[in-house]
């Protein structure tokens, strides 16, 4: 028994470390985005939104915005759909080579990004679709998909198998009952994939970096700024950009964990 | 003359190598309540299925109506189920649920509301027309499954074992409830189950199933008393069979004792006939009866006021009997009582093989 405590409290030490660990930087940038020293050191200067002001009144700071955030909603719509597809191909369909298909289908995020990027540019210069935001678009489809698929295919595995049917017996066609039967029970991850791939494509550096040629996004910007010298409007936007991602994947999580512990049917 | 509202002609379904009917060759009629019934993988739900046109027939032709279903759509046919699963829509109420074929057949938003209510009252539920169907009770939803079958008015209505995940009380009430509207409606019923007590105090005519082929139709008393073969007999339960070889004076040599049937049979045949568990007499001295066995009681059931009891005779053959509590009076029930069963040679059915 007392092993035991010994053990749990020792997890939870541990655990309690892992994130202080992950989260420590983004906490030490936030506080930080707020401090009125130029550099990041301790003791703090007084309280500042000057780092906010400076950044968000530079324009090229405004135009990488501008990109990522169309980038992340073309993106997720795209993938999304896309996504939504596959899952639901996997799910009513029983055909020859669908374990490669699923394994084709679920690849993407487990190629080293700097690889995907690069073959992304080599692919997309031969149709001339290279340094554009539609370049970025395409990519960013691609590394998403998998995650669209993968929260979708997990909603509709809940789904009762004569669902569909049941609607078809009362006088719906495929796509009646796709609209009114399937959609709306997988609804929730459709929206959960929506929020987890728009806050995977915002937060992506690598893949943009290589395809975007001049239209930057907010990760490259920050690189850029980086680059040149330590300033603290780095501090500001990463704060920003930091938000906007965990209260899209929130969402997600809330969205899917919040059904799977209902249970449905029956 | 016009033909039976559903025909099945020489239909085969096979799913790969396995062939999960054998052509099969059924009439349904225009109102009866008709039960499938047999163990699970003889075929009775994916007959249920090629009706609903969830599964297509291999060979053969299915008609209703006297139109060919070969090639038409489930959404196409009149042909509403009610699933063992219930497959309610769980994101609508219940009101919304009984809407959704209405609403398929575009039917317009107050009319469709009014249709849904009347038949909810209908069932018994309309309190409940609002509720998330999550938040029913087991007979709720299956009323709610009921009227979202029934709504469109339909000719026929399949069952798929609907009543499997209620509890034995509810069962019993639901049965009430099928029956009744069975009759009100007088539409036609085709229900699989592979429960006899459903399929018996339902149904008009009863199907038995087994390996994909038809083993007997009839009415529930007809598979009752003179079930068609060995399957069938020992699939009903509730019977004695016994077997034997005819000797020269065609009374038939079993490991019970020597009993007589009311059939003359060729000498030196191997038949097997059943009594049924309520035709067998019980008394404590040997009775003046040509079909005596001598029987050690073994254990007994008790059911509401009927009992059955389990008695072991020479030769290990078991023998049920089933009687209703008060006529059993005066007799010793204490296991391992030497009784005597008897029963009348009219009541032997000598089954085919």
């Amino acid at each position: 028994m007392k092993d035991d405590i010994t053990t749990r409290w020792l997890l939870r030490i541990y655990t309690a470390v892992i994130f202080i660990f992950i989260f420590a930087p983004i906490l030490a940038s936030f506080v930080f985005s707020f401090n009125s020293d130029r550099f990041p050191t301790i003791p703090l200067g007084s309280f500042t939104w000057h780092w906010y002001v400076t950044a968000f009144s530079d324009s090229d700071v405004w135009s990488a915005a501008e990109v990522s955030i169309l980038v992340a909603l073309s993106s997720a719509l795209l993938a999304t759909a896309i996504g939504f597809s596959a899952a639901y191909t996997d799910h009513r369909y029983d055909f020859f080579g669908k374990k490669a298909f699923l394994v084709l289908a679920l690849l993407p995020p487990t190629i080293p990004l700097v690889i995907f990027a690069l073959a992304t540019l080599g692919w997309l210069s031969i149709f001339g679709a290279s340094g554009k935001v539609v370049s970025i678009i395409i990519a960013h489809t691609v590394l998403c998909v998998p995650f669209a698929m993968a929260v979708i295919r997990l909603r509709l595995n809940q789904m009762d198998p004569n669902l569909e049917p049941a609607a078809w017996n009362l006088g719906a066609t495929e796509w009646m009952a796709m609209k009114s039967v399937v959609v709306p029970f997988t609804l929730p991850s459709i929206v959960a994939a929506l929020c987890l791939t728009a806050a995977v494509s915002f937060d992506e550096f690598a893949v943009a970096w290589f395809v975007s040629g001049l239209n930057k996004t907010v990760p490259v910007i920050i690189l850029e700024i980086l680059t040149g010298n330590i300033d603290p409007q780095i501090n500001a936007i990463g704060s920003v950009v930091f938000v906007v991602s965990i209260s899209l994947v929130v969402i997600a999580q809330v969205l899917v964990m919040g059904r799977i512990k209902k249970p449905e049917t029956v | 003359m016009t033909e039976p509202l559903v025909v099945f002609e020489n239909v085969v379904k096979r799913f790969g190598n396995f062939e999960a009917v054998k052509q099969l060759n059924l009439n349904v009629h225009e109102g009866e309540f008709l039960a499938l019934m047999g163990p699970s993988g003889c075929g009775k739900t994916t007959t249920l299925r090629m009706l609903a046109g969830l599964e297509e027939p291999s060979e053969g032709d299915i008609r209703l109506a006297g139109k060919s279903l070969v090639g038409v759509k489930p959404h196409e046919r009149d042909t509403p189920m009610v699933w063992q699963s219930l497959a309610l829509f769980p994101f609508l109420n219940a009101r919304e649920n009984v809407e959704f074929g209405l609403k398929m057949r575009g039917m317009d938003g107050v009319e469709r509301k009014r249709k849904a209510f009347e038949w909810l009252e209908r069932l018994g539920i309309g309190e409940f027309s609002e509720r998330d169907v999550n938040s029913l009770s087991g007979g709720q939803r299956q009323r709610v499954a009921l009227a979202r079958a029934l709504v469109t008015e339909p000719g026929i209505l399949l069952l798929d074992e609907p009543l499997s995940a209620l509890d034995a009380n509810l069962v019993i009430r639901m049965q009430a409830v099928l029956t009744k509207l069975q009759r009100e409606l007088g539409i036609t019923f085709v229900y699989v189950t592979h429960s006899q007590s459903e399929a018996f105090a339902m149904a008009d005519r009863v199907v038995i199933m087994s390996k994909g082929e038809i083993s007997q139709i009839g009415t529930p008393r007809d598979i009752y008393r003179t079930p068609a073969n060995r399957f069938v007999a020992e699939f009903v339960g509730r019977n004695n069979i016994f077997s034997g070889r005819v000797n020269k004076r065609g009374a038939i040599d079993t490991e019970a004792g020597t009993l007589h049937v009311d059939r003359k049979l060729p000498v030196g045949d191997f038949v097997s006939f059943v009594v049924a568990a309520d035709l067998v007499a019980i008394s404590l001295s040997k009775p003046k009866e040509r079909n005596v066995i001598a029987a050690h009681l073994i254990s007994e059931e008790f059911v509401g006021s009927m009992v059955t009891l389990f008695f072991e005779a020479t030769g290990g053959t078991e023998i049920k009997v089933q009687a209703q509590e008060r006529a059993l009076e005066g007799i010793l029930r204490t296991p391992g009582q030497l009784l005597y069963l008897s029963f009348n040679a009219s009541s032997s059915h000598v089954l085919k093989y």
